[in-house]
């Protein structure tokens, strides 16, 4: 088991923040965390790698990583690490990046054909495109096998295509190399389809902790159908009035009356829901 | 031309390739520190190295021959423990060379290195990695234009002084009359024409040297994929 328990003081743009996390992870879970981007996200994975310092204890399987003011070394925890801009080691091909983190060529063979990156082993990190950098950037975080696996936004920077592949790569090695793994993410969809467990936090604190579905699933009460979005605009036909509203990467009308128009302002986040009917699907295209 | 006497720019170059290698091995782990810490006292650290390029030559020299003369105690000490002169020869010309074209070692290499993508720094640490094999392994590799940059421009730099030259080491024959120093000398006794051959081959050295940096850094950043 993980066991996190931990204070720091983050400096903020407007004013400092306390980041002030108590959980508790078991053995091979697969933890999302979200949150507001200045949430404290990045920090708590950095502090758990080791990279940044904080008040408190962790102690990750049975070993104190973090005990008061000693803290265990970022080279001895034996972890492995995604970051958002990928960070390979651009002097080395993509073979030598895996190679520098363990002498295991069996291994880099296994993960580099896993992640179907085989033909592209004695290339420069230059010459791969964004989504094959970042897979790169697993594989290497797994040449230690290590038991803790940290993704800091591993998709943010990647097109849909590439972000379905990578999640189908980290779900079948974090089955096969058996990781505890924890990553930061803003995307519901990514929660959904890859997390057990999702930590929300806000302005340093846990506000939710649970399964994807109870803390993505928006819905209350009577409520069939229920999506979150943004207006983009309000305008005037006829003797009623279209709000436009943005939910993901869709765009929606809305109609208002009188009444309800001028009680929404552009730019407004709104709850887009329906009772009475139930909504239908079909197929695309 | 029988009357060309090499010696001068083989000193002058015996020279740079001396203080070169020198400051190379002390502007490393200082160059890497400044790129790295976060302590206070950086910004005093960065101005005591900057002040050679501000000071004039001769202030640099003033107070290296005050400090290494056989009247001080610094020079009387090597003079009466290991029997070494400090100024006017050779050891001088490395030691006052060395000073005065220490910025120019490091300003390249600190930057090269706070250039770096901290993360992938991290992600070497991560690997567990001691901060020297990050440092050999991947800082160093990852800022070569930076580092011929530094080499050569420290190089030339010290090729091309002469007011430190000068001061601390003299006009000695085979010693420590370099080609700067021996250009001026040949202006004073008017002989231009010896000027002239001496000045030209300097500036075609010196073009040749910085195209072929240039040159160097456009290829190598094509190659990685900047340009």
């Amino acid at each position: 088991m993980i066991d996190i328990n931990i204070e720091k003081t983050l400096q903020g743009s407007s004013k400092d923040m306390q980041l002030s996390i108590n959980l508790q992870i078991q053995e091979q879970e697969f933890v999302a965390i979200s949150g507001k981007s200045g949430s404290g996200k990045t920090t708590l994975l950095r502090v758990l790698a080791g990279l940044e310092s904080a008040k408190g204890t962790i102690s990750v399987f049975g070993k104190r990583w973090l005990d008061g003011h000693h803290t265990l070394a970022v080279q001895k925890r034996q972890i492995g690490f995604v970051f958002q801009d990928y960070a390979l080691f651009e002097n080395m091909s993509v073979e030598q990046n895996l190679l520098y983190v363990a002498q295991d060529k069996e291994l880099a063979r296994h993960l580099l054909e896993l992640t179907e990156l085989s033909s592209m082993a004695q290339r420069l990190p230059a010459r791969l495109s964004g989504g094959q950098k970042q897979r790169v950037s697993l594989c290497r975080a797994l040449m230690k096998r290590p038991k803790l696996l940290l993704m800091d936004e591993p998709f943010s920077a990647l097109d849909p295509s590439m972000r379905l592949k990578l999640q189908h790569d980290i779900l079948r090695l974090h089955k096969e190399f058996a990781t505890t793994t924890l990553f930061v993410t803003h995307d519901p969809s990514e929660i959904y389809k890859l997390a057990q467990r999702v930590v929300v936090l806000e302005d340093g604190k846990m506000i939710q902790d649970g399964s994807p579905k109870d803390v993505l699933l928006k819905t209350k009460g009577s409520q069939k159908f229920s999506l979150q979005g943004e207006i983009l605009e309000i305008y005037k036909a006829d003797v009623i009035y279209v709000a436009v509203v943005a939910i993901g990467q869709q765009i929606v009308e809305v109609v208002l009356d009188g009444h309800e128009a001028q009680s929404f302002i552009v730019g407004q986040g709104v709850q887009v829901s329906t009772k009475a009917f139930a909504p239908t699907l079909s197929a695309l295209g | 031309m029988g009357g060309l006497d090499l010696e001068p720019f083989i000193l002058s170059f015996k020279l740079a390739a001396v203080v070169t290698l020198i400051l190379f091995l002390i502007a490393l782990p200082v160059s890497w520190w400044l790129s790295q810490t976060k302590c206070r006292c950086k910004p005093f650290i960065e101005a005591i190295v900057s002040l050679p390029i501000v000071l004039p030559p001769s202030v640099i020299g003033f107070y290296i021959l005050y400090t290494l003369s056989y009247n001080s105690p610094v020079g009387a000490f090597f003079e009466q423990t290991f029997g070494v002169k400090l100024v006017f020869n050779f050891t001088g010309l490395v030691i006052g060379s060395c000073f005065y074209s220490f910025p120019f070692m490091v300003q390249p290499l600190q930057s090269g290195f706070e250039s770096l993508s901290k993360n992938m720094l991290e992600a070497s640490y991560i690997a567990g990695k001691s901060k020297l094999q990050t440092l050999l392994k991947v800082a160093l590799p990852n800022i070569k234009p930076a580092l011929l940059t530094a080499v050569i421009v420290t190089f030339a730099h010290t090729v091309g002084e002469f007011g430190v030259v000068l001061m601390v080491g003299g006009s000695i024959p085979g010693e420590t009359k370099v080609a700067s120093v021996a250009i001026y000398e040949m202006v004073e006794i008017m002989d231009y024409s010896m000027a002239h051959i001496y000045s030209a081959i300097m500036l075609v050295l010196s073009f040749s040297v910085l195209l072929g940096v240039y040159i160097f850094n456009q290829r190598y950043n094509k190659r990685i994929g900047v340009m």
